[in-house]
């Protein structure tokens, strides 16, 4: 039988599926602020939502959602009184919250609380019809957040403090922020599991960030790796029988290191490529300039000069003068990091 | 009484970082349309100063007024523009300069609204007012540290603020571009704006800027014409007006027809 005949198995693939094109969305923001683990803290703030949950019989996706939005809040709030750095309030946000839960699911009747491991790690084929509908709500209102407020969240994201000088409500848009990484928490709680939430979140764009040239191109490349390793490590562990979450995340990481390399590999040849142009005019007659015969052509910021049909753009290292192939157009520049 | 408030308006103002005081007692006007250099030499306050107009640095004591709201109060602060000190594109994630120039237009727009056709042609304008008009799609970060200052200068300008505050837009940047910025400037405040530069080089700016702030341990030493300024700025006794403000870059190439403006592309 496939994959598809199994009711519990196209939950889930639609589980994934909303997963995999949410977390990335709002993760590139928090990679950009360098603020990657906010939703780790998130998650744990959410097993104490859990636990409440449990406790009380309601839902823990309902209780864990508001627990991480308070917390979200809690830490926005802590950050911008900047008594407290980031990082310390995290690690608070972190600990207590995973104690919290723990101590609280222990309190509950017997019997009651067994299902830890399914928040924690995923239990992606447990996917009620009714988490379905409430994963569709969230799913929903993250995307219409991002797509409407997204370029002031880059604004903020990327340089707070020019956010604040011309007037945008950092604030408030920090705060949306943390609530949209908190919704994305409880959404991805049943896929990946609380543990695991900030993989989904960082590895897409941590791989979009080496491919695309803008922020834009990083936001939709992030979503396209996201829903690819959520669908297909949520189907691999169909046949595998291996947990999701922990499935996603390594195929997530493969991916990573399969780019990484692909990356560095082009700039070596690159390096390569251009070491045997250099050879090449290493024996160059003369410095092109002004007198030298060969027509100068200004190419965007400089000028190049052509050299029996090539452009020549000078280069200066610190051993001397050597001439760059600048063919008939701007070459792009490597990506220096 | 001119119709318009002053762009700027400090009385008794006391400006530092949590309760320390750094900028002490000021008592300063700027009109509106006015250009000013703020002098003085390193850590005098001259940061803290602008900072304080911008409401990231706090007023501990006396009124800062900015466009005729207290700061912090103004409603539209698209209004304002400004290029801080450090640079700070975070580079994090790729972005590129019509990305980063766009945030400064992002302002004058609300909360949802996005950026129309002439949002986007101010940025273009702007990113060209600097000399980067072909680097538009560029990632930032595989731009030279002066053409990055030049990004965070665009993104200032692509606002088309009332009152932009510049913290040493020419630090790092070559002569021609500073020409350019000049007459740049020159323009923006032919129409109106007001301008408020920090700067270390003001004979690159002489042409724009009439008007001098010296500040020297956090107290204005001389306030008047920028002509007279140099005697009470000790930085400008070290460095002459007439001297040529040197590129940063000490492998510019010389053989290059016009200055070379950018960062060697190939690392
Ligand atoms: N964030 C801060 N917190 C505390 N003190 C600060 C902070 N920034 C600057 N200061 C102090 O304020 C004083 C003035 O600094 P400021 O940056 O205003 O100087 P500046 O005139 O802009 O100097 P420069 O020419 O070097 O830019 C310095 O003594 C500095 O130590
Ligand atoms: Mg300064
Ligand atoms: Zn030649
Ligand atoms: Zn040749
Ligand atoms: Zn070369
Ligand atoms: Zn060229």
């Amino acid at each position: 039988m496939g994959l598809l005949d199994y009711d519990f198995m196209q939950r889930a693939l639609l589980a994934s599926l909303m997963v995999g094109l949410v977390a990335p969305a709002v993760g590139v923001f928090l990679v950009q602020r360098r603020l990657s683990l906010l939703g780790d803290g998130l998650g744990h703030v959410a097993l104490t939502g859990v636990a409440v949950g449990v406790l009380t019989a309601t839902s823990p996706v309902w209780t864990a959602l508001v627990a991480a939005i308070l917390g979200a809040v809690l830490i926005e709030l802590v950050r911008a009184r900047g008594r407290t750095s980031g990082d310390v309030a995290l690690a608070v946000l972190f600990y207590g919250g995973i104690a919290g839960g723990v101590v609280l699911l222990s309190l509950a009747p017997r019997g009651q609380a067994t299902n830890l491991d399914s928040y924690l790690f995923g239990a992606i084929t447990t996917t009620s019809p009714q988490d379905v509908a409430v994963f569709a709500g969230i799913s929903v209102v993250v995307l219409l957040s991002v797509a409407l407020l997204g370029q002031r969240l880059y604004a903020v994201s990327d340089d707070e403090e020019y956010a604040r000088a011309v007037g945008l409500p950092v604030l408030g848009l920090n705060v949306v922020l943390a609530a949209l990484v908190a919704s994305t928490v409880v959404l991805s709680m049943r896929v990946v599991g609380l543990l695991l939430i900030s993989a989904l979140m960082i590895l897409p764009s941590a791989i979009a960030q080496l491919l695309a040239r803008s922020f834009r191109e990083t936001v939709l490349l992030a979503c396209l790796i996201g829903v690819l390793v959520s669908v297909s490590g949520t189907a691999t562990s169909f046949y595998t029988g291996t947990p999701s979450g922990g499935t996603i995340v390594l195929l997530a990481i493969a991916l990573f290191l399969l780019v990484t390399s692909a990356v560095t590999l082009r700039e070596s040849t690159a390096r390569r490529r251009h070491r045997r142009r250099v050879d090449v005019h290493d024996a160059h007659p003369h410095e092109h300039g002004t007198a030298c015969g060969h027509p100068p052509v200004p190419h965007g910021d400089h000028v190049d000069y052509d050299h029996d049909g090539h452009l020549h753009a000078p280069h200066h290292t610190g051993r001397g003068v050597h001439y760059d192939e600048h063919g008939g157009h701007p070459v792009a520049a490597p990506p220096n990091r | 009484m001119s119709e318009r408030p002053p762009a700027i308006r400090l009385r008794g103002a006391t400006i530092g970082y949590g309760d320390v005081p750094i900028v002490r007692d000021v008592d300063l006007t700027v009109g509106s349309g006015e250009a000013v250099a703020v002098l003085g030499s390193n850590g005098s306050g001259k940061t803290t100063l602008s900072r304080g107009l911008l409401g990231l640095a706090t007023v501990l004591d006396g009124e800062v007024q900015v466009l005729g709201a207290p700061v912090g109060r103004l409603r539209e602060r698209g209004r304002v523009g400004y290029v801080p000190q450090r640079h700070s594109i975070s580079g994090a994630v790729p972005a590129t300069v019509r990305e980063v120039a766009g945030v400064g237009r992002l302002a004058r727009l609300g909360l949802f609204r996005r950026l129309g056709a002439t949002d986007r042609r101010a940025v273009v304008d702007a990113v060209a007012a600097v000399g980067l008009a072909d680097r538009l799609d560029d990632p930032v970060a595989a731009l030279s540290g002066g053409q990055q200052r030049r990004v965070l200068v665009a993104r200032a300008l692509a606002a088309e603020p009332e009152l932009l505050i510049m913290d040493e837009p020419t630090a790092g940047v070559d002569a021609a571009s500073q020409e350019a910025l000049a007459d740049t400037l020159a323009a923006i405040s032919a129409s109106g704006t007001t301008l408020v530069v920090v700067t270390h080089e003001s004979a690159p700016l002489a042409g724009v800027l009439t008007r001098a702030v010296v500040v020297d341990h956090g107290r204005i030493a001389y306030d008047g014409p920028l002509s007279g300024a140099a005697h009470h700025d000790e930085h400008l006794h070290h460095h002459p007006p007439e001297r040529q403000p040197a590129g940063y870059r000490m492998d510019q190439p010389t053989v290059t027809s016009g200055p070379r403006t950018t960062a060697d592309r190939e690392r």
